[in-house]
């Protein structure tokens, strides 16, 4: 093993897989052997057997798809707004100046504490799950973006001045194409964030979603379906995290080439 | 008249810190460029030869005195002012093709005509067989063959080129010192070749402009009359040897001005 030296692809993914057994295999001698009570922690055969229970008895795929469509829509929304907003924070420096200290102070203001005040307004509807996304990500991205469109090489936007383009064609053929790779990969990221926020919001008040299962197990000490639930968010998370890889090395081929 | 006119141009930039003298980048200087004139500006780093080409393309703005392009004064950058850059400035996400096509686009030709030219060029400057390849697949004189090509695929008045193979290997830039003079002698375009190594501004201009350290000013103006076309061998010529002692010579007093100066 030495520094930043590479391994051979059957390896590396042979590391990966051993990892999660190991990790099963400690959890099921913690469990199983008795050294953690039950009431605790459930073994991993309970765990799926909970599962198995709350995906066939108790429709807990109709909440998983109302919390991934939270998720979504919520996160469509504030990309909706906050990507051309950055783009044009990113570009207009009067734009940034009037934007940028109002969204720097947004984005610390934690999207959970959002969350009594959003139940007040909005009841603990849709409306409310999606407003707490949305707060959560929107300025995250605008920032983000900002900073992405801004950092485009100089050099790049000079020689597309000396072939001819305009404002507009600086933005349009130089700018948003060179921000883009690094755009897809702040929405993978804050994609990620946003489930925090949805399963918080699930958590505090709601009647349906993968967070409204969590609290009801846990009045139950029901920690199989409780861990069951965590583990479906978990794989949510890896099965968009790679449909977003694959989409970035389709749409950006000239990073790879 | 003359294609190109600088008139007075000169650059000061202000202090990098309060209370810090303004740095003069070039002191007033006057060239005059005549139509199809092939002229490198030789001069030591950080004399101000960059800084009188980016103004030249309209990149940066002189403090004072003006540039005229064929009467007209430069205000801004435009396609009739193309330049090629030290550092590789093709688009990455666009193919060799496309990088080539960027100003036919920007004008806003339709597409089988920006490719028809395309294509034109990218066989002109040697990359048959590359138009469908990224710029991350290319080497660095590739590169900077896609980045002449883009300029010139535009038709410009002048083209300017900044230092562009002072990143290549030696055999590298001899080739392509030798496409670019060949491509000038069949295109006949006015250029403008920024420099600093010597036997490149001697090998490619019909006139080198030699500038002082900083402030830049124009120390020599040197008309080179080796017979165009001109083959490599020519380096080796005892013409080719004068030229070259005497620019030695105006150069080594500059760098150890520049060298003192920090």
């Amino acid at each position: 093993m030495r520094p930043l030296e590479p391994i051979p692809p059957v390896v590396r993914i042979g590391l990966g897989i051993l990892f999660f057994v190991l990790f099963v295999a400690g959890w099921a001698w913690a469990t199983l052997g008795g050294y953690v009570p039950r009431i605790f922690l459930a073994d991993p055969l309970a765990m799926l057997r909970e599962g198995w229970t709350l995906l066939v008895q108790y429709g807990f795929l109709y909440d998983i798809g109302i919390t991934i469509w939270r998720v979504v829509g919520g996160f469509v929304m504030a990309a909706a707004i906050a990507v051309p907003l950055g783009v044009m924070m990113g570009t207009y420096k009067w734009v940034e100046a009037f934007f940028e200290p109002f969204v720097s102070f947004a984005r610390y203001l934690p999207a959970s504490a959002f969350i009594p005040l959003l139940i007040l307004w909005a009841g603990i509807g849709e409306a409310q799950k999606l407003a707490v996304i949305f707060i959560g990500a929107v300025f995250q991205i605008i920032l983000m973006v900002a900073v992405a469109v801004g950092n485009t090489r100089r050099d790049l936007v000079e020689a597309a001045y000396t072939l001819g383009a305009r404002d507009w064609g600086i933005v349009a053929r130089v700018l948003i194409p060179s921000a883009a790779p690094e755009i897809a990969e702040i929405l993978r990221l804050v994609l990620g964030w946003a489930w925090t926020y949805v399963i918080v919001a699930e958590l505090i008040g709601s009647s349906a979603g993968i967070g409204h299962m969590i609290v009801d197990s846990q009045a139950l000490l029901n920690t199989g379906q409780i861990i069951f639930g965590i583990i479906v968010i978990g794989l949510i998370g890896l099965v968009s995290d790679f449909l977003f890889k694959a989409a970035n090395s389709w749409l950006f081929p000239w990073r790879l080439a | 008249m003359s294609k190109l006119r600088v008139e007075n141009v000169a650059r000061t930039f202000p202090p990098a810190h309060k209370g810090a003298a303004p740095t003069q980048a070039l002191q007033p200087i006057t060239l005059d460029v005549a139509d199809n004139d092939f002229i490198t500006i030789l001069g030591p780093s950080g004399c101000g030869k960059s800084t009188l080409l980016r103004i030249v393309a309209g990149l940066d703005r002189a403090t004072a005195g003006r540039v005229l392009l064929d009467g007209t004064e430069v205000k801004e950058p435009g396609p009739d002012r193309g330049m090629v850059f030290q550092s590789y400035t093709l688009f990455p996400w666009l193919t060799v093709t496309d990088n080539i096509a960027f100003g036919l686009r920007e004008r806003g030709l339709p597409e089988a005509e920006r490719n028809r030219i395309a294509h034109e060029w990218c066989t002109r400057v040697g990359l048959e067989g590359f138009e469908r390849h990224y710029p991350r697949q290319l080497s660095g004189g590739m590169q900077q063959r896609t980045a002449i090509a883009r300029v010139l695929a535009n038709d410009p008045k002048i083209m300017l080129l900044d230092e562009p193979f002072g990143a290549l290997d030696n055999q590298t830039r001899a080739l392509m010192q030798e496409t670019l003079l060949d491509i000038w002698q069949r295109d006949t375009k006015t250029v403008l070749f920024v420099t600093h190594d010597i036997e490149e501004s001697i090998f490619l201009a019909s006139r080198v402009v030699v500038m002082s350290a900083r402030p830049g000013r124009i120390k020599a103006d040197v008309r080179v009359d080796l017979p165009y076309p001109r083959h490599y061998t020519v380096k080796t010529a005892p013409e080719f040897s004068a030229l070259k002692a005497r620019l030695t010579e105006e150069i080594r007093a500059e760098a150890m001005l520049a060298a003192e100066g920090g």
